[in-house]
């Protein structure tokens, strides 16, 4: 049951939106995160919808996936709602139970903080649905490697990530060992209340991280063999390419900013 | 100038403390351009070590050692050591660093500042010399143990060295990968000329190489062809080491006080034997 986890949530098709460069997305996602939250009006999240919407029909990702990314958060959202909803104050009253008075203010707000969460995530979903996690990780490189002038370690990081992306499956299988050879020998790992169940995963654990400090020196060793030294003098096989579209993609996004902006200065 | 001498230990002496036993006590060695060497020696005879030490992994406590001409200890020479004598491990699972088959055997042109454009053909070339040009596309935890090896192969060949160094690399694997692995070092031997240092507990794979050296508490206990070294059972017996089994049949046959050669390896040339000692219990 382990061994069937995928990475991350990248849905492999081809698609204009796949193919675009992933610091295209990156930045894109950014600029939307952004866009959410200079929408003024309700109305204006008609364009943030079709926005949306337009990218998830070219990405030829199936609509309910994108539905199904605020499930997570449903709960968070209700309260959102509800708190707003109760808990502002403002001038015109739509309803009054008893104590309780709902104003059109607080209403507003409520609907205002809902939406902007809902396609935050949705739109963040986007990203990580269309770039494979390798991907994603090279265009973050490439993205923060001007922060090396101030010691950031872009290269670090990103090698980091593909290592622990390499052997995230290597250890779930790992583990999955671990677990059948302690069950063999008595060891219960789905009775008993929370403490008991936390206490069961000692056995799993140490010898996991065990083997996983183990593995961590052999791939040292194997890397500075092939003659790993850094992200100094290193070439790349990927070379990220900024193509037609992504001036496309750019222009939409400058598209929707002018829409959503308009309305401020008429 | 064509170098015969391409591997060279001389008085080599290793230590991992200051104060320590040394792991390899004063090897002198010459491999040369183009051999295939197996190092035999049970559990910590320090075989590892001397892997190690032939790439610049570990630098000589005492003595020098040369790949190429060039010396293990100076720093210029690191990195061309490295891509000259490239090393593949043990655990097939600890040396893949990507998450594509393709992308890892590109791991080491991008460490040594390959261009870009260069890199496809000398991938396609390393997966094609290896087989594994089918699984391009493959992450490397889907591949079997042989497979995980012959794509660390591929990842060093396109390094284009002029030797690899096998640490055990087959003591992991089943009898199926462990024959893969073999067969494509020894055919990247015959047809590359690549130089190998092939390090074994396995007499069988020892018996195909050009050349056995045996270790023993670090030092160099036995060096010759694995003709001269496996007739000398005793000695090699003494070593904690066992000698291939149709050798061993061999010697059990002239125990039995049937007159069979002292020096046969293969199956082959136990078939051979046995039909010259009895013609009629030959059919077919």
């Amino acid at each position: 049951m382990l061994r069937d986890i995928t990475l991350g949530q990248y849905y492999p098709v081809d698609s204009p939106v796949h193919r675009l460069d992933p610091r295209t997305k990156i930045l894109l996602t950014m600029l939307f995160i952004i866009a959410v939250f200079l929408a003024s009006q309700l109305y204006l999240y008609v364009f943030i919808l079709g926005f949306l919407s337009l990218s998830v029909y070219l990405s030829r990702l199936p609509a309910r996936m994108i539905i199904r990314s605020i499930r997570p958060m449903r709960i968070l959202l209700v309260f959102t709602f509800i708190l707003n909803l109760f808990f502002g104050t403002g001038e015109t009253a739509l309803l009054r139970i008893g104590p309780v008075i709902i104003w059109q203010e607080g209403l507003l707000n409520a609907l205002h903080f809902t939406l902007r969460l809902v396609f935050l995530v949705m739109g963040s979903s986007v990203l990580t649905l269309t770039t494979s996690p390798v991907t994603l990780t090279d265009g973050l490189e490439t993205l923060a490697s001007p922060l090396k002038v101030i010691k950031f370690p872009a290269h670090e990081m990103a090698m980091m990530m593909t290592i622990a992306l390499r052997f995230i499956p290597t250890l779930v299988e790992e583990a999955d060992k671990i677990m059948k050879a302690q069950t063999a020998r008595g060891a219960d790992f789905t009775s008993g209340n929370l403490m008991a169940r936390a206490r069961a995963m000692v056995p799993l654990l140490v010898p996991l991280f065990v083997s996983a400090f183990r593995r961590a020196g052999d791939l040292a060793m194997a890397m500075e063999a092939r003659c790993y030294h850094g992200g100094e003098g290193r070439t790349r096989l990927h070379v990220l390419k900024i193509g037609r579209g992504d001036y496309i993609a750019y222009l939409a996004m400058a598209a929707l900013y002018v829409l959503l902006l308009l309305p401020r200065w008429l | 100038m064509t170098d015969i001498a391409h591997l060279v230990c001389d008085q080599v002496t290793y230590r991992y403390e200051p104060q320590a036993e040394p792991a390899v006590k004063d090897i002198s060695l010459v491999i040369p351009r183009g051999q295939f060497t197996a190092i035999l020696g049970h559990n910590g005879s320090g075989k590892s070590t001397l892997a190690k030490l032939l790439n610049g992994l570990f630098l000589p406590s005492e003595g020098r050692i040369t790949v190429s001409g060039m010396d293990t200890r100076e720093e210029k020479h690191t990195w061309d050591i490295r891509q000259a004598a490239g090393m593949v491990f043990q655990n097939p699972d600890n040396q893949l660093v990507a998450t594509r088959v393709y992308d890892d055997v590109a791991f080491g042109l991008e460490n040594i500042g390959v261009p870009t454009e260069e890199m496809p053909p000398r991938i396609d070339e390393a997966l094609r010399l290896t087989g594994m040009a089918e699984y391009a596309d493959r992450p490397p935890h889907l591949l079997s143990g042989g497979q995980k090896q012959r794509v660390a192969i591929a990842g060093i060949l396109a390094m284009q060295p002029q030797a690899l160094i096998l640490d055990e690399a087959t003591a992991m694997l089943d009898p199926q990968g462990r024959k893969e692995v073999f067969d494509t070092v020894a055919r990247l031997n015959r047809e590359q000329g690549i130089t190998v240092v092939w390090i074994t507990h396995f007499m069988e794979e020892a018996a195909r190489a050009q050349r056995v050296m045996v270790m023993d508490h670090g030092a160099m206990a036995m060096d010759g062809t694995p003709r001269e070294i496996f007739s000398r059972v005793e000695e090699v017996r003494a070593l904690r080491l066992d000698v291939p089994p149709m050798t061993k049949l061999a010697h059990l046959l002239i125990a039995r006080g049937i007159k069979a050669a002292r020096d046969v390896l293969t199956v082959e040339e136990m078939a051979r034997e046995v039909k010259r000692l009895c013609p009629s219990c030959w059919k077919n």
